[in-house]
């Protein structure tokens, strides 16, 4: 599970001695601005290069407006190793949260997509490199039992440089818990879409994200085991530049598609049809009042929201 | 493993005074500090890689009969750094699954150091079917730096096979009793370590990435191992407290390679008391169980509120 470290945006400001403006696609150096790339879904409007998406826009660009609603937000990394290397753990943790305003990096929930209900488990490669540990998987589980609950897919985004190693064997033991999870989807026949974003490197791939019954990978995702820097340093192997890229993969038989993200939604959506049930119109508002889920800060507070009341904070 | 906490671990908390973490991580630390002293954490990481200590086939020598190994992945090529074999063990047949590295050089080179391809997985897997069709117990012994790390395995689907190994494993219905031997190194162990029962030898050990691995990466210096490994506990002992293994196997005074025979020894009682547990799991919950199992480990708290509302 050795980590990958990658170069997210493959920017290279520095490279060529020259400076460069901040705002360049690295692939064909075009400029762009902030805001129109995020209205672009992070899309080079150019070239078509894909950069990393957060996981809460990420959900925005894939449910259906204001249907989102998380699950085991309230839990947070503990440190039970102390482990401190050059900077504590929970120094990098506390750096991480403010950063990306996330408990974790990954984003369970459920919401709705083209009118069809799916739980949904989505990453952010950016809390500590998408790092999978005792959070991540718990909350990976958590979507899964609601898919299990309702009877819903799940559907997973993936952006991960691998394990956690700050929580050593407990980040290992994540891998075998999340495949557990995919296990009960599997036997209670839902079905589990995973889409794997750039980076899904190292304990990740090597767990729930490869065991869709759908695999769908976006253009120019690295996607391996171990990272080609990892392969080049300890087999002394030349890597080809389309190393673990998405179109190799498919090319080698590991991914079912490699879509555009733009077409992302699109696709998820003709899934969700068939994998229902036919003539199963989607009627959006099957939902139970009141399901207990484990991890949910107050459920009360969900059925009272549903019913368009509140309740006083504090 | 839950940490019911009142706000504590956000980072809206973290102001002036350090985290206040539950009772129970202080617990788990305080046991940490306390043997990290005694333990010798390094002198763990060298017995797991003694090049003396006895491997898979030293142990299925002495603890199996009428062994019959299984070779092939029916679709690539018969990988030698994991070995597969039907055996008797105790009067009952049982399926042997096992990462196993090489003596001497030419044997190493064959074996890979134990570092297993997509078809070593490949064969793992169809050792588990092979067992479950027939009903016999599942007996995995880990010993691997990790999964082979190179541009073949990849383009073959290492990370994929690694996750359909862990999967099989975790659907299977017959006893599995795994037990880490040497090294137990990141998702190339676990692929064959998702038991009923796990146990690790006293001086093995378990964790996600090696110590070097480790040090190069959050040190920028692999030369940094020997504090690596003491910052992250890849001993039995810490994997025993943070509920990860289900018991410590005992070796002869020096380590197992001391005295092979006495190893095997206490091996096999380990080995028949776990198969024995496992199998009073009723057949039909056994995937559960397992499940259940899994699901339960990690550590974390809860805070008051999500930092992200719904939206
Ligand atoms: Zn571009």
């Amino acid at each position: 599970m050795t980590p990958v470290e990658v170069n997210v945006e493959r920017q290279g400001g520095e490279e060529g001695g020259g400076r460069r403006h901040p705002n360049t696609c690295p692939e064909c150096r075009s400029h762009y601005r902030d805001d129109e790339l995020r209205h672009a879904q992070r899309v080079c409007a150019q070239c078509g290069h894909h950069f990393v998406v957060g996981a809460m826009e990420r959900i925005d660009q894939l449910v259906d407006p204001g249907t989102f609603v998380e699950i085991g937000g309230d839990l947070r990394a503990a440190d039970p190793l102390a482990f401190v290397d050059l900077k504590p753990y929970t120094d990098r943790l506390m750096d991480a949260e403010l950063q990306t305003g996330l408990g974790d990096s990954l984003v369970a929930g459920y919401g709705r997509i083209v009118g069809r209900d799916a739980a949904l488990a989505v990453m952010d490669f950016s809390f500590m490199g998408g790092s999978m540990g005792s959070v991540m998987g718990e909350r990976f589980c958590l979507a899964a039992d609601h898919a299990v609950a309702y009877g819903i897919p799940l559907i997973s985004v993936t952006g991960s440089g691998g394990a956690r190693m700050q929580e050593n064997i407990l980040a290992l033991m994540q891998m075998a818990k999340t495949v557990g999870a995919v296990d009960s989807l599997r036997e209670e026949g839902l079905p589990y879409i995973s889409i794997l974003a750039h980076p899904t490197t190292g304990g990740v791939i090597a767990s729930f994200a490869s065991l869709g019954d759908i695999v769908i990978a976006e253009p120019g995702a690295l996607l391996s085991f171990a990272g080609p820097r990892v392969v080049e340093q300890t087999t002394g192997e030349k890597v080809a530049a389309d190393f673990g890229r998405a179109e190799s993969n498919l090319r080698l038989g590991q991914l079912d598609a490699v879509v555009p993200r733009r077409e992302l939604r699109g696709e998820l959506a003709k899934l969700l049809t068939l994998f229902s049930p036919t003539e199963d119109e989607p009627t959006g508002d099957r939902e139970p009042l009141m399901t207990i889920v484990e991890g949910d800060a107050n459920p009360i507070d969900k059925v009272l929201g549903r019913l368009g009341l509140g309740r006083r904070r504090g | 493993m839950r940490i019911r906490s009142t706000r504590c671990l956000g980072a809206w908390d973290w102001g002036d005074d350090v985290v206040r973490v539950s009772d129970e991580v202080r617990r788990l630390r305080k046991r940490f500090e306390a043997r990290a002293e005694e333990s010798h954490i390094w002198d763990a990481v060298q017995l797991a890689r003694n090049p003396d200590r006895p491997y898979t086939l030293d142990y299925a020598e002495r603890l199996f009969t009428d062994a019959f190994e299984l070779r092939g992945d029916r679709a690539f090529s018969d990988d030698e750094a994991l070995i597969t074999m039907l055996a008797r063990y105790h009067g009952q047949t049982v399926v042997a699954i096992g990462h196993q590295k090489g003596r001497d050089l030419s044997e190493r080179t064959r074996r890979m150091f134990g570092m297993p391809h997509p078809e070593g997985y490949r064969k793992a897997i169809r050792a588990v079917e092979l067992a479950d069709r027939f009903g016999y117990p599942i007996i995995t012994f880990v010993d691997t730096p990790g999964a082979y790390p190179g541009v073949n395995a990849e383009e073959r689907g290492q990370a994929g096979m690694i996750a359909r190994s862990i999967l099989a494993f975790c659907q299977a219905s017959v006893p599995i009793v795994s037990t880490v031997i040497g090294e137990g190194g990141s998702g190339g162990a676990l692929a064959i370590a998702a038991g009923d029962r796990v146990l690790m030898q006293q001086n093995s050990i378990y964790s996600v990435i090696s110590p070097e691995g480790c040090a190069a990466i959050l040190w920028k210096d692999s030369g940094q191992a020997r504090k690596a490994a003491y910052a992250f506990r890849p001993t039995a002992n810490a994997c025993l407290d943070l509920g990860v293994i289900d018991r410590i196997v005992e070796e002869p005074k020096g380590g197992a390679h001391e005295d092979v025979d006495a190893a095997a020894k206490f091996l096999d009682d380990a080995i028949r008391q776990s198969l024995q547990q496992a199998e009073m799991i009723p057949a039909a919950e056994r995937r559960r169980a397992r499940r259940a199992k899994f699901r339960q480990m990690g550590v974390w708290g809860v805070v008051d509120e999500p930092t992200i509302q719904d939206f």
